[in-house]
């Protein structure tokens, strides 16, 4: 199989990935850099599960061809906690307000959220649904995920 | 897993060399939220995907003498355009209630026509804001009406050379306003089992100067309902008037049976929702 090699940003770190051209963004993650955070539940876009953030923005990573991520900046689960492993607010919130039941969607979850927060700290409850619509928790733990992505606003506030 | 090549042009005239060398062997694809599970479900079997996400200069939203959008803009770009929300709302309506913020961030407007579902939202909103499809090919570019533009289910007046480039949408003299309904089950993730768009056009009488009517899910293209149209325009807006022309609009379209919803249901519901978007297109006019 042919590959070609694609070069970008991964949470942080300049990286290449020399994988066939007909690989997805979430296939490359997961089974060349081993980074198994982002999940495969639908591979459709439908579910969420493999959402990672692109230049800033929420996308499901099992349509995302690889040849386009080449000079963009990838950021995925494993990324968003300081080098020193300290927890992203939204980690700590989900822990805290048990955001997590089977945690399988937990990881697309908290990436949607993050490309909500870094956008807007003060979402409005609405505007988090809206921002989690394309993230399904099949244990339908949503309450818990929502009061969990209001209270990891409340912290990043708190820091600023 | 299908094997395919990829190819990122960074021109037009690049894709049209790709186009002419691969001919039917390739595909184009933009933000790939249709190519990329079509060939996951063994619907497509390209031997190489040819990209316009490196045409970046198709993808904007301009008002000069017109409204122009780039066929590349993303629906997240029209959710997110104080522009295409005040001068645009039915397009607005559409574009922010496709799939997720994921499927919007990639997800274009171009591709969202070319893929030519008949259930695809922002065909409707389009429809009713007469919008006009630059097509570019190898020889020039060609412009068609956006009613025009669909031929079947999945099938278009675009050749195989041609590539979709921009929508052009003419400024409404006079006060205009628009609105899409996207009747659907849930409110995320979900396609419409019907799709109502209408764009109205008042005199300071509540006259209706203008009216289109854009309809989908409601036969085997998304179309016009020319008729109902003709039977609004002059008359004064009233509860009567929109549903005589929900009635009319209904006798116009041709739903189908199918899992998501029975032609019956279809019909009803486009008696009920034609004059609600006419009146929502009002209120908007009156800045309700």
């Amino acid at each position: 199989m042919k590959k070609v090699s694609i070069s970008f940003t991964l949470n942080g770190d300049k990286v290449t990935a020399e994988v066939p051209p007909s690989w997805t963004l979430l296939k490359t993650l997961r089974e060349y850099f081993e980074l198994t955070g982002p999940k495969e539940g639908c591979g459709t876009g439908e579910c969420g599960a493999c959402t990672v953030i692109v230049d800033g923005k929420a996308v499901n990573s099992c349509i995302f061809p690889i040849p386009e991520v080449e000079g963009k900046s990838v950021t995925t689960i494993e990324g968003i906690a300081s080098k020193d492993g300290t927890l992203h607010p939204l980690q700590k919130a989900f822990i805290e307000n048990n955001g997590v039941q089977c945690g399988f969607c937990t990881s697309g979850m908290i990436m949607s959220a993050k490309a909500l927060l870094d956008h807007n700290p003060d979402p409005t409850e609405d505007e988090i649904r809206t921002g989690i619509a394309g993230n399904l928790c099949r244990c339908t733990g949503y309450v818990q995920i929502v009061a969990s992505i209001e209270k990891a606003g409340e912290l990043i506030r708190q820091k600023k | 897993m299908v094997d395919y090549d990829y190819k990122k042009p960074k021109s037009l005239k690049e894709v049209f060399g790709l186009l002419k060398k691969y001919g039917p062997k390739a595909t184009l694809i933009a933000g790939g939220t249709d190519v990329m599970i079509n060939i996951r479900n063994r619907e497509l079997s390209p031997e190489i995907l040819i990209s316009l996400r490196g045409l970046s200069d198709l993808c904007y939203i301009r008002k000069n003498n017109g409204y122009h959008i780039g066929a590349l803009t993303t629906h997240r770009m029209l959710e997110q355009s104080d522009m295409v929300r005040a001068g645009l709302s039915a397009l607005h309506d559409a574009a922010s209630q496709v799939g997720s913020v994921q499927i919007r961030n990639v997800a274009t407007v171009g591709g969202n026509i070319c893929t030519a579902a008949p259930s695809a939202d922002t065909a409707g909103p389009l429809l009713a804001l007469d919008a006009t499809v630059a097509l570019e090919g190898p020889n020039g570019r060609r412009r068609v009406p956006i009613a025009d533009f669909f031929t079947g289910p999945s099938e278009t007046v675009r050749k195989g050379n041609e590539v979709l480039v921009e929508f052009d949408i003419p400024e409404e003299p006079g006060h205009f306003g628009s609105a899409y309904w996207k009747h659907s089950r849930r409110k995320a993730m979900d396609l419409p089992l019907l799709g109502i768009a209408v764009g109205l056009a008042l005199s300071e009488s509540q006259e209706i100067s203008n009216a289109r009517l854009g309809l989908t899910v409601a036969a085997p293209v998304p179309i016009r309902a020319y008729k109902a149209e003709e039977f609004l325009i002059g008359k004064r807006l009233g509860d009567d008037v929109l549903v005589e022309a929900g009635k009319i609009a209904s006798s116009e379209a041709s739903p189908r049976d199918s899992l998501r919803g029975k032609a019956w249901y279809r019909r009803e519901m486009i008696e009920v929702f034609v004059p609600r978007m006419a009146k929502l297109a009002a209120e908007r006019i009156r800045g309700e």
